[in-house]
């Protein structure tokens, strides 16, 4: 190759010759959802993913079927869905998503986040990914962008199942909020997706920690481990009353309150700042990862 | 880079135009933080269009220094250049210009050779899309795979998976390829098969820089040599600067080695040995024909007379000791 070879190639639109095909002129287009596709296709075509699913659209269908076979005495109330499955199937997805939501989907999206980095190094395909080249940040903007997809369908997954197997076998109707009102039943159903957006913010932030824990290591099993920890850690330090100084600013800490998104009107006493403490989780520990993974040697 | 020393270390390299150089660095260093110095002021020139053979021992630093190459890991001090474009800044113009092995194949093992493939295509944005498949098929077809492409990479023999991490680099025209001991695992045909492809893309044009320990390999396809020791770049050059650099021994065939021997001793050739009708001692700066004469002269009966150059293998033990044991 001669000298002004070289410096005609180096406009990195051009394809350069030398092979039998592919040696077209292709300009890239500045965003390309194609990477994203293919992380997307990794995470939901793998087989342990669909076992982890279907661990989560269990618990829906334990407590349709449970339900159906001995419904709860009337009364009772509080946060307790349970007892209003029999009026309304929709309540359901709410019994199913306040019983995940302390273990079964941190454990589901920690198992997600802390494969992104880790998984990658650990098999040695992060070297690959790097030399194509992927930039940095946007691997990691990728890789973000796929916990928060698996955080909204995981949530989906759960409330869907719940709603559609509840409706199934108790029927729809009027839906009774925490305040005692009645609410017609397309609004709760719209009450449903804001508790499901909710959740989902409130699990994104639990996997931009994970994503920054997974830059840490080469081992995704460790890495889950660590983020289930922190997660199960904050919620126990969220229950202990004397540590009620940090209890506000603990990633946990908000997560149930969306029972409050049942409340007529809708008390944003604790959504608000849950949703606050979601974004800010979710920008330090990214800009975390984004420092940490920036500049790291990757030797695995 | 205005003026790269590349005449340290012993390397016979002539200093040429960077802009002619495909891989340079100007000393290129690594020292990880147990305080290791993997990679040692390294001041590589792969001339565009060769077919560079990398090498050294285990543990020498050829894995580190391709690391280095390709950005994965950065330097301590020093700067290098691909195809003329600095790195690490340039790693985006010039990477998808530069295929790569390092370190074995590495896939993910659920997912079938070609669905490993379409994910590494998918993560390069600068290809067009709506060839991926064609492309993906003759990378295939190139390393003798379509007929595993749909098997799940897990089920993959090492050769396969070599294979594979071959097409990986060839899913696009390169101008560059590094590979890293890409024969690696493979049975004689498919060395051979992988020997005859890099062959045809450097014919093409393709900078190719071979990290190998099969000196029979460098012999056959390499136009020039590197080679590491303990970090360091301890040589550089053509194959036949290489070979020229190393000591030649004249070799007489004779029925009076006693004599043969004297005459040579006389003639102020060192390490002078017999054996059988055969003697033999180092050249050094004497010429082969006076050689011939003054044996000629002093009656010595010469059957055979020959100059014999030190093959790779053994100049390569000169260079890089003959200790067994992996570098530390």
């Amino acid at each position: 190759m001669s000298v002004a070879d070289l410096r005609q190639s180096s406009d990195p639109a051009r394809v350069p010759s030398g092979g039998p095909v592919g040696a077209v002129v292709y300009r890239p287009h500045a965003v390309s959802s194609r990477f994203f596709r293919s992380e997307l296709l990794l995470i939901f075509g793998r087989r342990r993913n669909w076992v982890g699913g279907l661990i989560l659209a269990t618990v829906p269908i334990l407590i349709a079927i449970a339900v159906k076979v001995s419904p709860p005495s009337p009364g009772g109330g509080g946060m307790n869905f349970l007892n209003q499955i029999t009026q309304n199937g929709i309540f359901v997805a709410l019994s199913a998503l306040t019983l995940e939501m302390p273990l079964f989907l941190p454990l589901a999206v920690a198992a997600i986040a802390g494969d992104t980095v880790a998984g990658e190094a650990h098999l040695g395909t992060l070297r690959y990914l790097l030399t194509v080249p992927v930039d940095r940040t946007r691997l990691l903007v990728v890789k973000f962008g796929a916990i928060a997809v698996f955080a909204l369908v995981a949530t989906l997954l759960v409330a869907l199942v719940g709603a559609m197997l509840g409706l199934a076998l108790f029927g729809g109707g009027p839906v009774v909020t925490l305040s005692g009102t009645t609410l017609p039943f397309w609004t709760g159903a719209a009450r449903l997706l804001l508790v499901i957006a909710y959740i989902t913010m409130c699990m994104t932030a639990l996997g931009a920690i994970g994503l920054f824990v997974s830059t840490l290591t080469e081992q995704p099993i460790g890495a889950t481990i660590a983020i289930l920890v922190l997660a199960l850690g904050s919620e126990i330090m969220d229950a202990i009353p004397q540590l009620s100084v940090i209890h506000e600013y603990l990633p946990t800490h908000y997560w149930a309150a969306f029972g409050d998104l049942l409340r007529d009107p809708i008390s944003t006493a604790a959504v608000v700042p849950g949703i606050w403490s979601a974004l800010a989780y979710t920008a330090i520990f990214g800009a975390a990862a984004w420092a940490r993974f920036g500049g790291r040697d990757v030797t695995s | 880079m205005s003026s790269p020393a590349f005449a340290d270390h012993g390397t016979v390299q002539a200093v040429r135009d960077p802009a002619e150089l495909a891989i340079s660095s100007a000393g290129l260093t690594k020292r990880f933080r147990s305080g290791q110095v993997a990679v040692n002021a390294v001041d590589l020139a792969v001339p565009a269009g060769s077919v560079y053979g990398f090498l050294g021992p285990n543990g020498s630093g050829k894995t580190t220094t391709i690391r280095l190459l390709l950005g994965l890991i950065g330097p301590t001090s020093g700067s290098h250049e691909l195809l003329g474009e600095p790195m690490p800044g340039g790693s985006a113009r010039v990477l998808p210009r530069v295929g790569a092995l390092v370190e074995g194949p590495a896939f993910h093992p659920y997912l079938s050779g070609r669905a490993n493939l379409r994910r590494l295509d998918a993560a390069d944005r600068t290809v067009d899309p709506a060839t991926a498949r064609v492309r993906i098929d003759a990378a295939l077809d190139r390393v003798g795979l379509r007929a595993a492409a749909e098997k799940r990479y897990r089920h993959y023999s090492l050769g396969m998976r070599q294979r594979l991490a071959i097409a990986g680099a060839l899913l696009r025209p390169r101008d560059l390829l590094i590979l890293d001991e890409p024969t690696n695992g493979l049975d004689p045909q498919g060395t051979r098969e992988v020997r005859t492809l890099l062959g045809t893309l450097a014919a093409t044009g393709t900078t190719v820089v071979l990290s190998t320990h099969l000196l029979s390999e460098v012999e056959q396809i390499c136009t020039h040599v590197g080679v590491m020791h303990l970090g360091n770049l301890v040589a550089q050059g053509t194959l036949s600067e290489l070979r020229a650099r190393s000591a030649a021994r004249a070799e007489v065939e004779t029925p009076t080695p006693e004599r043969a021997a004297a005459t040579l001793r006389v003639l102020g050739l060192s390490d002078v040995s017999s054996a059988g009708g055969q003697v033999s001692a180092l050249l050094g700066d004497v010429e082969p024909e006076k050689v011939v004469a003054a044996l000629v002269h002093a009656d010595v009966p010469v059957r055979g007379f020959a100059v014999r150059r030190a093959g790779l293998e053994e100049m390569f033990v000169q260079l890089t000791g003959e200790g067994f044991d992996v570098s530390g």
